[in-house]
């Protein structure tokens, strides 16, 4: 299915007591069923607040959304996101933390034996069924992401959305993180959506790289096909160049055409 | 949904995990791995005596300069008893602690109790209307516009000043004095619980929207765990005000109480047993105070 995520049209005004800050302006944006789209561009360009969006955690000034061609007017467990920041709740073990998604997506229909079914294999589906019973501020960032990156997926979800989920890592971390998520979506063909500011990785991943330009008032800059072959494997395409070249695709479009602010008032 | 395209995570783990095991190379027989045997238990270290009575040693020497300096002071005092005289009458005391001569006239253990159980009452009720009026406050601005005016105006207010409405009303010193602790104690749960509801990060309440969860099992879930370090601070900032304020209002109202007892033996000119009662009234405060520390900390997670 061509649009399976619909964007049309789409503006973002914040209204602050400061006054009113216009983030996106004409969004138009489709997503096909089982494509894994990045959103990339400079800090403050209203990535997030697209993500967002989508999520139905804000409600657009004007235009409309769509997911599976309904309308986005709310939050759903069928457009699960992982945050930036794992967001597990502390007093919850990891088992938890997943079951709380299992539960309320699959708890009406199925019994307890296989909600508990459903969490395990979540937590194994990311390496972390041996930490079912750790707390989070037990174990470390990495592993706290995969449990994030686990109840997202184990709810299911149409969409899985996800907002600069490696930043806060180091960089073996992501690079092992980024692994998995390839081998994990390659599996379970999900329609992907993130947003990254890390060229290396949006290349690495996606199948549509959605550039946008610089804020305020951002829109999509230019979007750029990524045909490499799946499964992806990062150190053979280091030295491809269709790899190279789509990597400096993205670089002149953030570097040289919409440089950071600084540099174009300058 | 297309569940036949879509693999569900149950099935794709099982493929991940027999991928695994394909992968594994099979351990190789007869050696044991250069880390922890498997039959090794973790061993827990023997009690550290020493470290204990080092971390005793400074309060002690603390407290026995204290006292070097009072029996200095009292040396040649007529009015002002020695830490010698007070430490023999405080044997005498809690010789029998319990006894019971009349309404008036109770041993200290009886006096400590009763005090405890008008500032347990007293606490309770604060707690039971202080939290819940909190909770709303925090989630809800309307009512937080509504009320923190009254707050501001009503908190700085001394207990013992409400204490004569208490005596208006209640016509009786027990549910007088219980008032008093009320009004004192309620003011840091509300506004600590309060804080706590606002203080909810938000990436918490987003998880609670994409998981579409009902208000209740929000409230539950994540408003509880989440606000309940603050409950427990605003509780223990509660108790230390408590415990002071019984003390003063017993004074007034008499009757029975460690608070009547101070008064009752000034009135007697027993210094002895006032100073033995300021001991007394400062290990219970301090026990109190620990116990819910103790509690706080169970409660509370390292969150990174």
């Amino acid at each position: 299915m061509n649009n399976f995520i619909l964007v049309e049209n789409a503006e973002m005004t914040f209204h602050t007591k400061k006054g009113s800050f216009h983030a996106l302006r004409d969004i138009n944006l489709s997503v096909a069923k089982g494509e894994f789209v990045t959103l990339i561009g400079h800090s403050g360009c209203g990535k997030s607040t697209l993500l967002n969006l989508i999520a139905g955690l804000t409600l657009p000034t004007s235009g409309a959304l769509f997911c599976d061609n309904r309308e986005i007017a709310a939050p759903s467990p069928e457009r699960a996101v992982v945050f930036q920041n794992h967001s597990l709740l502390p007093w919850l073990t990891c088992f938890q933390n997943v079951h709380l998604g299992v539960e309320r997506v699959f708890g009406a229909t199925e019994s307890k034996a296989q909600l508990n079914a459903r969490t395990k294999a979540a937590l194994e589906l990311v390496d972390m069924g041996h930490a079912a019973t750790k707390r989070p501020h037990e174990i470390s960032g990495g592993m706290k992401q995969r449990v994030g990156i686990a109840r997202a997926l184990a709810m299911e979800p149409k969409v899985l959305l996800m907002d600069e989920p490696f930043g806060a890592l180091d960089a073996l971390t992501r690079a092992k993180l980024q692994d998995e998520l390839l081998k994990i979506v390659l599996r379970t063909h999900s329609t992907v959506v993130m947003v990254t500011h890390d060229v290396d990785e949006a290349v690495l991943l996606s199948d549509r790289l959605v550039m946008m330009t610089n804020g305020p008032a951002a829109t999509i800059g230019e979007i750029v096909s990524v045909d490499l072959p799946r499964p992806r494997n990062r150190v053979e395409l280091a030295a491809d160049t269709r790899y190279v070249n789509y990597r400096k695709e993205v670089l002149d479009f953030l570097y040289t055409r919409h440089g950071h602010v600084e540099k174009q008032a300058a | 949904m297309v569940s036949a395209v879509f693999h569900t995570p149950l099935a794709a783990s099982a493929e991940l995990r027999a991928q695994k095991l394909a992968l594994e190379k099979p351990p190789v027989v007869g050696s044991e791995g250069p880390l922890v045997p498997p039959s090794a238990a973790v061993k827990r270290p023997p009690f550290d005596w020493g470290g204990m009575l080092l971390k005793a040693l400074f309060p002690l020497v603390g407290l026995g300069l204290l006292v070097a300096l009072w029996a200095l002071a009292t040396i040649n005092s007529t009015t002002f008893p020695s830490p010698l005289e007070t430490f023999k009458a405080a044997a005498v005391l809690f010789a029998d602690p319990f006894y019971s001569k009349g309404p008036n006239d109770q041993g200290i253990g009886w006096n400590i109790l009763f005090s405890l159980e008008r500032v347990a009452v007293g606490f309770g009720l604060a707690a039971a209307v202080g939290i819940p009026v909190g909770f709303m406050i925090g989630r809800f601005k309307v009512l937080n516009d509504m009320v923190s005016p009254l707050i501001s105006l009503l908190r700085p207010v001394s207990p013992l000043a409400w204490l004569p409405i208490g005596l208006l009303v209640f016509k009786a010193a027990n549910p007088a004095a219980i008032w008093t602790i009320f009004i004192c104690s309620i003011w840091p749960m509300i506004i600590n619980t309060a804080v706590g509801v606002q203080r909810v990060p938000v990436d918490y309440l987003n998880v609670a929207r994409v998981l579409n969860l009902s208000e209740w099992t929000i409230i539950k879930k994540i408003l509880f765990p989440a606000v309940l370090p603050y409950m427990l601070t605003g509780v223990r900032l509660s108790v230390g005000t408590a415990w002071l304020v019984i003390v003063a209002a017993e004074m007034l109202t008499g009757g029975v109480g460690i608070g009547f007892w101070v008064w009752d033996e000034w009135n007697n000119l027993n210094v002895k047993h006032i100073i033995i009662a300021i001991f007394v009234i400062g290990v219970v405060g301090l026990v109190l105070e620990t116990a819910l520390v103790a509690i706080a900390k169970r409660f509370s997670y390292d969150d990174v």
